[in-house]
């Protein structure tokens, strides 16, 4: 079986803060790693492989420097890589990434199944996985909570709905997002890493895919733009108590009391 | 191709220039500034940077007739005819942007056997409900689902498309935006319109603390995701307004490589999102044995603990009680939070409570900008003796009525 993972490097920290003099967001370092969603994916990639055998692609979109996650996803078992990397893909939105993505899944072969974590921890989205199954022409489940059976020609799987758990069965090629919980992630394994530290990533740019038209990708192939980024509103309306904390209790003491909660 | 060019002789200070972007994506090499692919089109180097150093150029925008996309649909999103309360409240919000501008409110349904539950709806401010009632869409299955969607936008041509950031929502919104290569924007927290009927999306973004405003100004339909519990819905009137359309599509078009082999009901837990007193523990709680004073207070409220993402990353709760962008969003009577910091992705998650009281010791903690009543104190010292203080309360209550029966 050929699984390609889906995988992305985001920001180490939430903590992005925006200067309110000036509008410019302050930047605490660049310190990043692996979206966490995504560990999930490649365990679940490395679990088909060592219960059924599988050969595994990890692909992630980004700056030269995301091939860390590549890397990382060597030393849990993937065993090839490719990174999409050009400036024109500057400024992509949930369709323009997606689309970059499905040009990239198409160039490293055409997998059976295609897996991504849930969402990422900077977009917060949970979208590119479902566009992207639209892109590669295939069929999807997301929110997969378990695989329950691995055929030659389908899967079996458990889908999260909002009351119910549907388990479908779904014919490759397809792509399915994972639920946090489904494996638990292994870490990292240092013989993996020595025995793969040399090993090749290839970098893939707007020229090497089929589809090289600019206005696809990028900006240009993004319907959506930001129009302005700014510091959220607080709430106008609101009371700043200060003291001993025996002070602060009793008057959080009295403030319950007043709206009627005790 | 829309770009950034910069203009080398405009700038003196380097590394000032390659400080002004968030993302990292200016870097030097050679002694010259060039953007790389982390660039996120921002512009802030275009707006903040030395005058006229960084040039944002963009050429050949395409046009459309926006006349011809009109109304505002909400997805209908239910479980064998049940349908979420989040349909209701996008139903609302529709109704107050398509009022704006003149456009109809359609409610699409699909599914099989809701004939009957589609006229529910027109007590809640729908012009049209469009109902393809076919066997094949009795379970959700992608294929089916998609294409019956695609259907009705080729069909109505709507400029503003509404669905419930509910897994189902999640799934279907971003299969159906792509098939028409139009833009999506999740998890939306303010919406609003325009008189071009440009639809102006807002939502936390980059993970951080940052808000950002989103449109789409060159595609339609425009679709966006809403949780539940963002919006209000409205009161739902004795009237039936509107009517109830039904719609047919080729059975071809409605074939699935998924087949639905089971459907389980998911033991009824009880979700923080239907608590009316909520309790939040944040990243100052030290180990999990202190969680139980989060739990006591909770409880002598009638009310549930809830948790920020840090303490789920421990381990020490059930994801389902994650309150934020990647957990659940609330909207209880009452939330406490105790030791939040109150970073935006979780304020996204609760700031449409009733009362938000806040306790940390960090007077310039950004949960105080979301609170009614903020609290600069140890939640270690102040909780105990809140606790206290209730409990007694109670029990002077009861020695009172105690009194009154003797």
């Amino acid at each position: 079986m050929e699984i390609t993972v889906c995988i992305k490097q985001v920001p180490g920290t939430s903590e992005v803060e925006v200067d309110e003099k000036t509008g410019v967001l302050k930047r605490d370092g660049i310190d990043s790693k692996m979206n966490p969603y995504d560990l999930y994916a490649i365990e679940t990639a490395v679990q088909l492989k060592e219960a059924h055998g599988a050969h595994i692609t990890a692909i992630s979109m980004g700056p030269p420097q995301a091939a860390e996650v590549i890397k990382e996803a060597f030393m849990m078992g993937v065993d090839e890589g490719a990174l999409l990397t050009d400036r024109k893909f500057a400024g992509s939105d949930v369709l323009a990434t997606s689309y970059t993505l499905a040009q990239g899944v198409k160039k490293t072969g055409n997998p059976d199944l295609v897996i991504c974590g849930k969402m990422t921890t900077d977009g917060d989205t949970a979208q590119v996985g479902p566009e992207m199954a639209e892109f590669l022409g295939i069929p999807h489940i997301a929110n997969v909570l378990r695989i329950l059976e691995v055929g030659e020609k389908s899967i079996i799987v458990e889908m999260d709905m909002p009351s119910t758990i549907e388990v479908a069965e779904i014919a490759f090629p397809c792509l399915i997002t994972v639920e946090k919980g489904i494996f638990q992630p292994r870490l990292p394994s240092f013989k993996l890493k020595m025995a793969t530290k040399d090993k090749k990533i290839t970098f893939y740019s707007l020229q090497d895919f089929d589809d090289t038209d600019e206005k696809n990708y990028g900006l240009n192939g993004s319907p959506t733009q930001v129009k302005r980024i700014f510091p959220p509103e607080g709430n106008l309306d609101h009371e700043i108590w200060g003291g001993s904390n025996a002070e602060l209790s009793e008057q959080l003491f009295g403030k319950l009391k007043e709206l009627k909660f005790v | 191709m829309a770009k950034i060019i910069i203009h080398h002789n405009q700038i003196q200070n380097l590394e000032a220039a390659k400080d002004l972007c968030p993302f990292g994506a200016i870097e030097e090499i050679d002694g010259k500034l060039e953007i790389n692919a982390g660039c996120k089109m921002c512009k802030i180097c275009v707006k903040k940077g030395p005058k006229g150093a960084f040039e944002f150029v963009e050429d050949q925008v395409r046009t459309i007739n926006k006349e011809e996309w009109q109304g505002v649909v909400v997805y209908v999103d239910h479980v064998e005819g049940e349908i979420h309360p989040v349909t209701y409240e996008l139903i609302g919000k529709a109704r107050e942007m398509a009022d704006k501008i003149k456009h109809p409110v359609y409610a699409l349904f699909m599914g099989a056997g809701i004939a009957e539950q589609a006229k529910e709806l027109l007590h809640y401010g729908v012009d049209e409900v469009f109902v393809y009632d076919e066997e094949a869409l009795r379970d959700f299955r992608i294929e089916p689902y998609a294409a019956v969607f695609e259907d009705f936008i080729n069909l109505k041509k709507p400029s503003i498309a509404l669905v419930g950031g509910t897994t189902v929502g999640r799934s279907i919104a971003p299969r159906v935006a792509a098939r028409f290569k139009t833009g999506l924007t999740a998890d939306c927290t303010i919406l609003d319109v325009q008189d071009n009927t440009d639809l102006d999306q807002i939502r936390p973004a980059f993970g951080g603390n940052i808000m950002a405003h989103i449109y789409t100004p060159h595609h339609r339909p425009q679709f966006a995701t809403v949780r539940y519990k963002i919006f209000t819905a409205l009161e739902r009137s004795d009237i039936e307004k509107g009517v109830v359309t039904r719609c047919e599509i080729a059975q071809e078009k409605l074939a699935s490589k998924i087949r639905v082999l089971e459907i389980k009901q998911k033991e009824k837990v009880q979700t923080i999102e239907d608590a009316e007193v909520i309790v939040v523990a944040g990243r100052a709680i030290q180990k999990q044995e202190d969680l139980k004073m989060i739990e006591e207070l909770a409880d002598i409220l009638g009310g549930q603990v809830a948790c920020t993402r840090p303490l789920i990353e421990a381990g020490w709760i059930d994801a389902r009680k994650q309150v934020g962008l990647s957990g659940r969003t609330v909207k209880p009577k009452l939330i406490i939070t105790c030791g939040v910091s109150g970073a935006i992705q979780f304020v996204a998650g609760m700031n449409n409570s009733d009362c938000i009281i806040a306790i940390n010791r960090d007077e310039k903690a950004n949960i105080f900008q979301a609170a009614h009543y903020g609290i600069i104190g140890d939640i270690y010292e102040i909780v105990p003796t809140l606790i206290k203080k209730i409990k007694s309360g109670e029990m002077s209550m009861i020695d009172l009525k105690s009194a009154e029966n003797e």
